[in-house]
């Protein structure tokens, strides 16, 4: 699990790569700004029936339609209600574009290889498998999520799997 | 820039002319074939000859020379054209068309296919020219000259790419203005020597030292001046003869020498007296031009990035007007104005910006004489193809879908439908089978017929067949009823299972791909008369006539063409049936009653029946009443595809975008009622299993 955790943190050892860091509660996370195409308000979401609760539906994307994902409900987190603070990150992986609602953006970092720490392997709720690590910084601990795994093999099989038996 | 970005544009240029050559080909008159025409499929030829030998595809250069050399026969008489020979050219194209695909796709042609037709073609020369072309050689060969020719001037018509030895041209400007004729000596000078030069504006002739081809420097100079202003020839005598092999002093012994056939790059249009007048430089020069200044090629993608910019437009558009709407007309009259002048302009954009999209149906049609022709030969059937309305427009995705279906039906109407001459002959028709695909605008749709004059179809045999299927018949049933069983999956009724059709890919198949692209089909059929097989289609994929609904607080949209009626369901008319499910009697009918909310978990919904609005719907022969809170309003919408960053959603097609920015989902009829069976059934498995997977996550 480790092997596979540094080799998807950042590769080149002199490189250190920049991440967006979001809030979900208390809890800090950070998704690779590379993977990031905007950051826009949560608004006009059309529900969609017969979904996992974490799909909040569709928005418009300037003529895109793009579906919301809510990391809160899919981390299991304590539901809130969506105030002025929430954002909408939208990041464009394996060619679609997703938006994913969290509580707020605080900053961008950049984290040196040796800043990267393997993901712990407990997980029950969060699955180590999309994690690509944890990131230290002095006092605060960054959780590394591999955005491309948790949107495309997780995520949307997940729906796949829950539709078909619908 | 790499030769290989220019592959695509020769693949699709060699598919347009093997295309061309295939109609002109099949539009021939045996007997006597029209001299342009034979041009024409002479010059398809060569142009694929050409490019095939700048980027390298050898294969795909030998076999269009030798089907060349033969159509250059023709063309000048010197082989008589007769069915067979016409087909052997039909199945050269066929295999020239295989190695495109071959090459497109990086790979190497099928070699034995190429030596079967390549032997073919030079068995075809040896047995109709009766010339010792004994060609065993793959490498392109020069052709027997037919007459040794005398060894003056020879007027060239043609060329191979690259000649070895440098010649004598003399080169002919006729009416070229001086300022041109400066031009055209200048660019001469960069093909060679310029040994003399004299003459007048009606007639200026230079002599060239050069080992260039003509058609190398006719293309060339064809951005200066016309190709009829222009002739090259070789200078055939004196001095330059020691350099090169003029073709026109080659015999056909020499021709047929080891040492000839090394100099297989001169030229093949032989000299002598039976070679007709004609233009040189003629075919390449001005097919190029004129298709350059009237049309570009351009991506499909990058034609719909502009449709969905306009798209996003039209909403931008509509958002403001309803802001507009609220304000003063008094006090903003020039605001007003503005907006609909925008509205205006906006509408006329879409509707420009949605015809580049537009093909017309021959795209289509043009593939079928080719079929009809080669299936009514293989049936023994004498089948005559009219094809009505080419012009007539379709979306480019619809179109290129249209093509399997109406194959299939002409496939049908050719096999099941018309018969064969003596029957026909004994029923008192012509011989001659007639066989009428015709396509016509009618309101937003398109209507694509397959219209046949055979035996119609036989009810007695459907309802036979239909019964022993086990599907539900009665002997009173209408006949559009019973015309609509052969769209039943697996039915077929042709008596044999042949080559050409009943192999049971059947008609279920040609619905459903129907019902995919939004239209339907029906069918007309008297017995002795004939079938009309009727596809009904909407223009365009990307605009739909929507019923805009509502329930809850969420707004849906419904294919106008899948709403009946609507109506607002009476107590008297609601019955119960097995507990839960609920019919609801409209005139005499027993509809099924399906509520969207429970169908797609709305909540805050009217739930008293007789509250709500019942929809009748229609999708996929189902009819049902779909109990929605309100009706809004009919409006074009734009379709927006939700499968392009999320996925297909049970009862969902689609989605769009309303005037105020939002997404709106829009319904699938037919799929919203296989949904709603699922959830009554499955609801209680559905929502264990549920629960299990959020523990499990």
């Amino acid at each position: 699990m480790s092997a596979q955790a540094n080799t998807n943190a950042p590769a080149n050892d002199a490189a250190s790569s920049e991440y967006l860091v979001f809030s979900l509660g208390d809890e800090e996370y950070a998704v690779d700004i590379l993977k990031v195409q905007e950051i826009r308000g949560y608004e006009n979401v059309t529900r969609i029936a017969n979904v996992p609760e974490f799909i909040k539906g569709v928005t418009n994307l300037r003529g895109v339609i793009v579906p919301i994902i809510d990391l809160r409900l899919k981390f299991h987190l304590d539901k809130i209600e969506y105030g002025g603070q929430t954002v909408v990150i939208v990041v464009n992986v394996d060619d679609r574009i997703v938006g994913i609602v969290v509580d707020g953006v605080s900053d961008v970092m950049s984290l040196a290889p040796d800043q990267i720490k393997p993901a712990p392997e407990f997980g029950v709720t969060l699955s180590s498998d999309y994690l690509s690590g944890i990131g230290s910084l002095e006092d605060r601990m960054l959780v590394l999520v591999d955005i491309e795994k948790l949107l495309t093999h997780e995520e949307m099989q997940l729906v796949e799997r829950t539709a078909e038996s619908a | 820039m790499d030769i290989s970005d220019f592959y695509d544009t020769f693949f699709e240029e060699a598919e347009e002319l093997l295309a061309d050559m295939e109609r002109l080909l099949l539009d021939l008159d045996v007997d006597d074939p029209d001299g342009e025409d034979l041009n024409a499929i002479f010059r398809a030829a060569h142009s694929i000859k050409g490019g095939a030998g700048t980027f390298g595809f050898t294969v795909l250069q030998e076999t269009t020379h030798l089907l060349e050399n033969l159509l250059d026969h023709t063309r000048r008489g010197e082989l008589k054209l007769r069915r067979d020979i016409v087909d052997t050219f039909l199945e050269t194209k066929d295999m020239l068309h295989d190695q495109l695909d071959a090459y497109r796709n990086g790979g190497e042609p099928d070699a034995e296919a190429f030596e079967r037709i390549s032997r073919m073609l030079q068995q075809m020369a040896l047995d109709e020219l009766g010339q010792g072309e004994a060609v065993k050689t793959t490498k392109p060969d020069p052709e027997p000259a037919p007459d040794t020719g005398d060894s003056g001037q020879a007027e060239i018509d043609h060329d191979d790419v690259g000649v070895a030895a440098a010649r004598r041209l003399s080169i002919t400007l006729a009416n070229v203005s001086d300022k041109d004729r400066e031009l055209l000596v200048e660019e001469l000078q960069h093909f060679g020597t310029i040994s003399s030069q004299s003459g007048d504006v009606a007639r200026y002739r230079v002599l060239l030292d050069s080992n260039e081809s003509q058609n190398d420097i006719e293309a060339v100079l064809c951005f200066i001046i016309e190709p009829e202003q222009l002739s090259i020839e070789v200078e055939g005598t004196g001095a330059v003869e020691d350099l090169a092999a003029p073709p026109a002093a080659t015999s056909v012994s020499e021709m047929a020498s080891p040492a000839a056939q090394a100099f297989s790059e001169t030229d093949k249009d032989a000299p002598g007296g039976a070679a007709p007048p004609r233009g040189p430089g003629k075919p390449s020069g001005k097919s190029a031009k004129g298709s350059e200044s009237s049309t570009i090629r351009v991506p499909v993608d990058k034609v719909d990035q502009i449709i969905n910019l306009v798209g996003e437009l039209i909403i931008t558009q509509s958002m403001l007007e309803q802001t507009a709407s609220d304000l003063d007309i008094v006090s903003h009259g020039p605001l007003v104005n503005g907006m609909n002048l925008l509205q205006r302009n906006a509408r006329d954009l879409q509707e420009s910006v949605m015809s580049i999209r537009m093909m017309p149906m021959d795209y289509v049609f043009s593939r079928f004489p080719r079929l009809v022709r080669d299936l009514a030969a293989k049936l023994g059937k004498d089948v005559e193809l009219v094809t009505e309305g080419k012009s007539t427009e379709l979306d480019k995705s619809l179109i290129e879908r249209i093509i399997d279906p109406l194959t299939h039906l002409v496939r049908n109407s050719l096999d099941h439908g018309l018969e064969s001459p003596d029957k026909r002959e004994a029923a008192g028709k012509s011989p001659t089978g007639r066989l009428t695909l015709s396509a016509q605008h009618q309101g937003g749709n398109i209507l694509i017929e397959v219209i046949d004059d055979g035996a119609g179809l036989n009810r007695e045999r459907i309802l036979a067949k239909a019964r022993s299927s086990g599907l539900a018949v009665t002997d009173s049933m209408s006949d559009d009823d019973v015309w609509q069983l052969i769209f039943a999956p697996g039915f077929s009724t042709a008596e044999q299972v042949s080559d050409v059709s009943g192999r049971g890919v059947g008609m279920d198949v040609v619905k459903r791909n129907i019902q995919e692209m939004g239209g339907h089909v029906e069918i007309l059929s008297k017995p002795g008369r004939g079938t009309t097989t009727r596809i009904v289609l909407p223009l365009t994929l990307a605009i739909l006539d929507g019923m805009s609904i509502r329930c809850g607080n969420e707004t849906f949209l419904l294919p106008l063409n899948a709403v009946l009626e609507s109506l607002q369901p009476q107590t008297d008319d609601i019955y119960s049936m097995a507990g839960d499910d609920q019919l609801l009697k409209v005139r005499d009918e027993y509809l099924p009653i399906i509520a969207l909310h429970h169908a797609l978990d709305v909540t805050g919904a009217k739930t008293e029946l007789t509250a709500a609005i019942a929809v009748i719907v229609q999708g996929e022969g189902r009819r049902y009443a779909l109990l929605v809170d309100d009706l809004v309003g009919q409006q074009q919408v734009v379709v927006k595809n939700l499968e392009t960053n999320y996925r297909k959603v049970p009862g969902i097609s689609a989605a769009t975008i309303l005037g105020d920015g939002s997404v709106a989902l829009i319904l699938d009829i037919a799929d919203l009622h296989r949904l709603d069976r699922c959830k009554s059934q499955q609801r209680h498995e559905a929502k264990h299993q549920h629960l299990q997977e959020v523990s499990l996550a």
